[in-house]
């Protein structure tokens, strides 16, 4: 055959099996095949053997009674909600040691980078030792020093250490002090913080419009900051000056009424925020030293201070090349919050654990921790992604 | 949207293929034999249960079990691979095949006998869940722990009796939870929790064995109330009732032997006993050996090689050992405690 068509050379009549486009598709569908059957028979065989082993499965676990006391939880719970409702006050757990750890990383992790590119060599210097020591020691480590810490260093309950007037109170069992009642003007309050906020951000559009135009100055962020204060306290005024307060009280063997923060929260906080921040002052100053030495010179030539400088001419450009690499330190903070383990905080994890136990349907359970950290991750990722399009660099 | 669902899918890949690996194991007994070794999942570290010296030995009530289980197998106690587990990890560990059977203070409730797919097979200790506090607090009865702080292992009977007792008594509690007992430990110390909860046979141990220096097991107090039944034994999976059951007979091997004097030390003389009944405990008259599968000898190479339960009470738990454990409930039936073996015939 191969012989007949030399001569000719006529269109070619390429044997299906040699056809590139039948080809790939037969690869294709191969695979898929194999895949597709290899995932149905681990699922089939899976199934087949929980069913032998007589272990029960299905989602129905999560309507039933929990039976467990949580520690920490920022809605109500008790032994007697449901396994849904436990596994509900995890989440919010990890969500706000991840929220908080965020913000404040993101703070410290700034002024460090920035401390270490300072012309004062002590602060330069301060700032690189915290960078080396704080990332090339295991986080697990350094939660486990700050738990020790705040659980050995303060002394019990009954000789806690007494602050403004007997009002808070800080021992083993965590800070706790005075808050307000719930009283139905707090949302009223809330919404005039929202309003604040919003009033804030138009009053800082409209000044640097003006500035634009005009080049007069308006001092817009201490004007906004005094709205986002002033605003909730009028409604608080309005709303009748509600001033009842929950005040900790040491009643048998703890402090009852207040807010606490307990020392599993700080340690967890503290060590995640410290050990990240490391990480996230590196790329700062990667970022800032990734732009020319140009900008730094023409901005103190048209006689902006250095403040001003970082604030106006370097930051905005140096954004293009921290925020893709922040994006897996936000990740990863929410990850290493799984780490509370270790330490008591009931984060996640702990709930999940504590349900596959009582449960024992291991399956069904890190399928619903998996989907729910996937769920916070790809949220942040998309966060990011939308965010390091906006800044970036917009050709006119 | 398509990452989510192609990620997850891998995930529910990985997740299936770990339990996939134990449909392979067959029949637990012939993995067993052909691997020449039993695998069994104790403790991370209860004195008197189980735990490692520094040579790495295991000893222990919970390992005796083990080593029992060993020599009615194989004639030879000392063919046991330990691995240690935490509460949390145990039964994952069992149900996906890791370990052979768990022996580490586990307790025997409807759910873990049920729907975990496990079977228990018998109570090698007899224990219930107490409190202990540090005597400057003066408490003098669990009643009293209102609003205290409490330390507790998660995934325990413990954590859910102790959930249970303040909901029924109307008190608040606030738990601590750390999954290694070590920690957990030191946080009580530490005076991060008021209270230490978990099995009273524990709490002892751990008075007895734990205590940080300059603090003295004389600091703490052990409340009279114990609040739950904790029937402790050895745990096997479902789908192999033959291996099931010889982990049952070796532990009632061990309580028979006790019942009819028969100990490490006099065996041999027992071989020439006229008593029919210990004729056949000890295969001198065949029979029991083949019922269970096992070599007509079992018992001899049990009693011989770990001893009888007394035996093991005593080294491990009472006089003979730190603890100095009363054996209360766990005294044999005749002497008014529930240590009772079905008859071996």
């Amino acid at each position: 055959m191969a012989v007949d068509t030399i001569g000719s050379l006529p269109q070619t009549r390429v044997a299906p099996w040699n056809n590139p486009v039948i080809r790939g598709w037969v690869f294709q569908i191969v695979v898929v095949g194999l895949v597709g059957g290899l995932a149905w028979y681990l699922v089939s065989n899976t199934m087949a053997n929980l069913e032998k082993a007589k272990i029960a499965t299905g989602f129905d676990f999560l309507g039933r009674e929990a039976g467990f006391e949580i520690g920490d939880t920022m809605i109500e719970y008790s032994p007697a909600s449901t396994y849904a409702r436990a596994i509900w006050v995890g989440i919010l757990n990890t969500l706000r040691v991840a929220v908080i750890g965020i913000i404040l990383t993101t703070i410290l992790g700034t002024l460090i980078g920035i401390g270490r590119l300072s012309p004062n060599w002590l602060l330069a210097k301060i700032c690189e030792w915290y960078v080396e020591i704080f990332r090339n020691v295991p986080l697990l480590l350094w939660l486990f020093l700050f738990y020790k810490l705040v659980s050995e260093a303060f002394p019990g309950p009954r000789q806690a250490i007494r602050m403004l007037g007997d009002s808070v109170f800080l021992s083993n069992r965590g800070l706790y002090f005075p808050i307000p009642v719930a009283d139905p003007v707090h949302k009223w309050i809330g919404a005039g913080f929202l309003l604040g906020i919003v009033g804030a951000w138009a009053l800082h559009r409209w000044a640097k419009a003006r500035q634009a135009a005009t080049g007069q100055q308006f001092p817009s962020i201490l004007a906004g900051l005094g709205l986002i204060i002033v605003v909730p306290f009028l409604v608080w005024l309005i709303g009748g000056a509600p001033a009842k307060m929950s005040w900790p009280e040491l009643k048998g063997f703890n402090f009852q009424g207040g807010l606490v923060i307990q020392p599993e929260f700080t340690a967890l906080l503290v060590g995640l925020t410290l050990y990240t921040a490391a990480f996230v002052a590196e790329i700062v100053r990667s970022g800032i030293l990734a732009l020319h030495k140009g900008q730094s010179e023409a901005a103190a030539a048209i006689g902006l201070s250095r403040g001003q400088a970082m604030r106006l001419v370097l930051l905005p450009q140096a954004l293009r090349v921290i925020v893709p690499p922040m994006t897996s330190v936000f990740l990863n903070i929410t990850k290493n919050s799984s780490l509370a383990i270790a330490i008591g905080y009931p984060d996640l994890v702990a709930s999940i654990n504590v349900t596959i136990n009582q449960t024992g349907q291991a399956i069904e359970n890190i399928l619903i921790i998996m989907a729910a950290y996937l769920t916070v991750s790809l949220s942040i990722s998309a966060f990011m992604n939308w965010y390091n399009k906006q800044i970036a660099m917009k050709e006119r | 949207m398509r990452t989510i669902t192609s990620l997850a899918g891998a995930a529910a890949l990985a997740v299936t293929i770990g339990a996939a690996g134990a449909a392979h194991a067959g029949k637990d007994l012939d993995a067993i034999k052909a691997r020449g070794q039993l695998i069994c999942g104790v403790s991370t570290g209860t004195a008197g249960f189980s735990l490692a010296d520094s040579k790495g030995v295991w000893t222990g009530m919970d390992v005796d079990v083990c080593r029992a289980v060993a020599a009615a197998i194989f004639g030879d106690a000392s063919k046991v691979k330990y691995v240690p587990t935490t509460a949390q990890q145990r039964f994952t560990a069992l149900q996906s095949g890791e370990v052979d059977m768990l022996s580490r203070t586990t307790t025997w409730t409807l759910t873990r006998d049920t729907a975990l797919g496990f079977d228990f097979t018998g109570v090698s200790y007899y224990d219930g869940q107490g409190f202990m506090v540090n005597k400057k607090l003066g408490v003098k009865s669990a009643k009293e722990l209102n609003g205290a702080t409490i330390c507790v292992s998660p995934g325990t009977t413990t954590e859910l009796n102790l959930a249970d007792y303040f909901r029924a008594n109307k008190m608040q509690f606030k738990p601590v939870v750390i999954e290694k007992a070590d920690e957990i430990r030191a946080a009580f110390f530490t005076g991060r929790c008021d209270v230490y909860t978990t099995d009273a046979s524990s709490l002892y141990s751990v008075r007895a064995a734990n205590v940080p220096a300059p603090l003295t097991a004389a600091d703490f107090v052990i409340l009279p109330e114990i609040i739950s039944k904790e029937p402790l034994g050895p745990v096997v999976r479902h789908g192999d009732n033959q291996f099931g059951d010889i982990v049952r007979w070796a532990l009632y091997a061990m309580v028979e032997a006790e019942e009819y004097g028969i100990t490490s030390a006099n065996v041999e003389q027992m071989l020439k006993s006229e008593d029919p009944t210990i004729k056949r405990i000890l295969g001198v008259t065949p029979g029991m050996g083949k019922a269970l599968g096992v070599d007509e000898k079992w018992v001899v190479n049990i009693v011989k090689q770990v001893g009888n339960y007394g035996e093991a009470f005593d080294r491990n738990l009472g006089a003979g050992s730190p603890l100095k454990i009363e054996r209360g409930l766990n005294q044999l039936w005749t002497k008014g405690g529930l240590q009772y073996s079905p008859p071996i015939r």
